[in-house]
């Protein structure tokens, strides 16, 4: 029989988009239970009652899509609670609508390009964090421009680059270079290059704040630890 | 004007409200969104010192009186720029008027500058609105809130034909400064609603007037400064960032701070309340005291008292023309502008540590 850790487990690998981080770290997850039959039920929450619908769509998505592939489950539902748009999103994840179809009239296209645009931010924010440690080190921008992924030690932050940019279809080998273009995938040069770390620090920052903020928003919300929620990592 | 330690600061609250979302102005059928918009707002004043916390009946609408005192009696602030939110698809009278405000400062001569908006999806009916606004209030400024929902649409961008049909008509009726305010909806809903490219078009295409993206463009900080740099007309507006950073999360505060100062610089900044969201007297108080909290923050900008000075007020005084006393003025040679070029690639060359 499937149990509830491995449910959680697959929710873990569920993050959202905007902050690129597990949904369940974030404290997201606030219910999650599997039936003797194999129904999965998973319910979730964000924020703010008004964070944005297409990635709260996308979570939502992702959850069912994650939840469904553990073994044992026959049918999954997930349900995203206190949101202006719970209605929709819910009805369009359970129908497997999509969110053209699940928003009629209010979206033109699916949310392939939106998701793409933020594993780009999630990459480069990755970027900086395997880079600042570097720099502060005293590698020179010049000798990061020379480094390949493989010349890099296991570290958990040098594999979640590579996972993002792997998710891209960017070269993430032992023999691509360490700083690449995010869109295209050409290394970046050496006259190009203190431009693109100031830009993935920046959106690193950015992440973080946010993530922070809606930490903070959510405990204004909600008095109750979500399942498998962490600290923030300062 | 706030005083500490021999320095004196000229405030200028640039961004702050007198809203009215009490239970009996909400729309029927539309209870949910009035409650859920109120209540959004309610937790993000959670996030400043707990002594400053509301109750929500109080949060949901303070007297005349209380804005007084919070604003001007308590809170230091010289001139505050009301900047209204309509809402009007969940608020019977609106959230936030022009009118409202507008009253409130006829009462009060010399205390506010009165915005006002416009929503491109009102068509000539909101041209005219907006001309008449410009006449009852003389308004110097805008703000516009793109997420307002509209008649089945969930947003617009400043890239419609129909808002460059508006800001050619506010410039002409005298408009100079226009604070752009993203949120979580946009029409398509696919789109990314916090995007601001949109200010990056209007800003280039009207170089006359100034663009304030307000709470400096969060959740997009990174698309901000990155579109802040090359748009010599476009301003950081501070609120959101004091209020709901400083307090609550003093690192990333510090860090968002920094990278601010990197890209934007210390003469683009402006500093807003948010008031009724958070009460100025905190705000500025701490924003006087503060400094980077540690060495981990060397290599981005400094900031002086003469940069405290320019974004708690002499910065939007620029903008609207507020007259400064002397006093409260930078002598001559103060304040060097903190921009990129002052910010070493220090990050990049320090430290000795072991290498991979």
């Amino acid at each position: 029989m499937t149990d509830a850790t491995a449910l959680l487990a697959a929710l873990d690998t569920v993050r959202d988009p905007e902050l690129d981080e597990s949904v369940t770290s974030l404290g997201f997850v606030t219910s999650c239970t599997v039936s003797a039959e194999g129904i999965a039920d998973v319910r979730l929450r964000l924020p703010t009652y008004f964070c944005a619908p297409n990635f709260a769509f996308l979570m939502v998505a992702d959850a069912y899509e994650a939840v469904s592939g553990v073994a044992g489950v026959h049918r999954a539902q997930v349900v995203l609670e206190d949101h202006f748009a719970s209605d929709e999103i819910n009805r369009g994840v359970a129908a497997q609508a999509g969110f053209v179809e699940s928003f009629d009239g209010l979206a033109e296209t699916e949310l392939h390009q939106l998701r793409t645009d933020f594993r780009r931010k999630a990459t480069l924010a990755a970027t900086d964090r395997v880079c600042r440690p570097l720099l502060a080190a005293g590698w020179t921008p010049e000798e990061l421009a020379d480094l390949t992924l493989g010349d890099l030690p296991e570290a958990a932050d040098v594999e979640r680059l590579r996972s993002r940019r792997a998710e891209l279809g960017l070269p993430s080998g032992d023999d691509s270079a360490l700083l690449v273009d995010v869109v295209t995938g050409e290394a970046i040069g050496v006259q190009a290059l203190p431009l693109h770390l100031r830009r993935a620090r920046l959106t690193g920052v950015s992440l973080q704040a946010n993530g922070s903020v809606c930490r903070g928003l959510l405990r204004e919300r909600y008095a109750t630890v979500g399942l498998g929620e962490e600290e923030e990592t300062l | 004007m706030y005083e500490k330690d021999g320095e004196k600061y000229f405030v200028v609250d640039s961004h702050m409200h007198f809203w009215n979302a009490a239970p009996d102005n909400w729309v029927p059928g539309a209870e949910q969104f009035a409650d859920g918009w109120i209540n959004c707002f309610h937790a993000y004043q959670g996030l400043g010192p707990p002594e400053t916390h509301w109750t929500i009946e109080h949060f949901r609408s303070y007297s005349e009186d209380d804005l007084m005192k919070d604003v001007f009696q308590d809170g230091y602030v010289d001139v505050a720029i009301f900047q209204p939110t309509y809402l009007k698809e969940w608020y019977k009278e609106g959230f936030n008027t022009t009118e409202k405000n507008g009253a409130l400062a006829e009462k009060h001569p010399g205390k506010f500058i009165v915005n006002t908006r416009f929503d491109p999806r009102d068509s000539d009916l909101g041209l005219k609105e907006l001309e008449d606004n410009v006449a009852r209030w003389g308004s110097k400024g805008l703000k516009l809130y793109t997420a307002e929902w509209n008649n089945g649409s969930r947003g617009w961008t400043l890239k419609d034909p129909g808002a460059y049909r508006f800001l050619e008509k506010a410039q002409e009726l005298g408009i100079k400064n226009v604070h752009v305010h993203k949120g979580p909806t946009i029409w398509p809903l696919d789109k990314d609603a916090f995007d601001v490219s949109d200010v990056d078009h209007a800003a280039t295409d009207f170089p006359e007037l100034n663009f304030i993206v307000e709470h400096v463009g969060l959740p997009r900080i990174e698309d901000f400064c990155f579109m802040a740099t090359q748009e010599p007309n476009v301003y950081a507006g501070l609120s959101v960032v004091i209020g709901g950073l400083m307090h609550a999360r003093p690192k990333f505060f510090a860090k968002v701070m920094g990278e601010l100062l990197f890209w934007v610089g210390e003469d683009k900044m402006t500093f807003g309340s948010d008031y009724g969201i958070w009460e100025p007297k905190w705000q500025i108080e701490g924003f006087v005291d503060w400094d980077y909290p540690s060495d981990e923050f060397s290599d981005y900008p400094r900031v002086t008292t003469a940069t405290k000075k320019k974004i708690l007020g002499l910065n939007a005084a620029k903008l609207y023309g507020i007259e400064v006393p002397a006093e409260f003025q930078l002598p001559a040679d103060a304040g060097a502008p903190a921009a990129q070029d002052d910010a070493a690639l220090v990050d990049l060359n320090e430290g000795a540590g072991a290498k991979v």
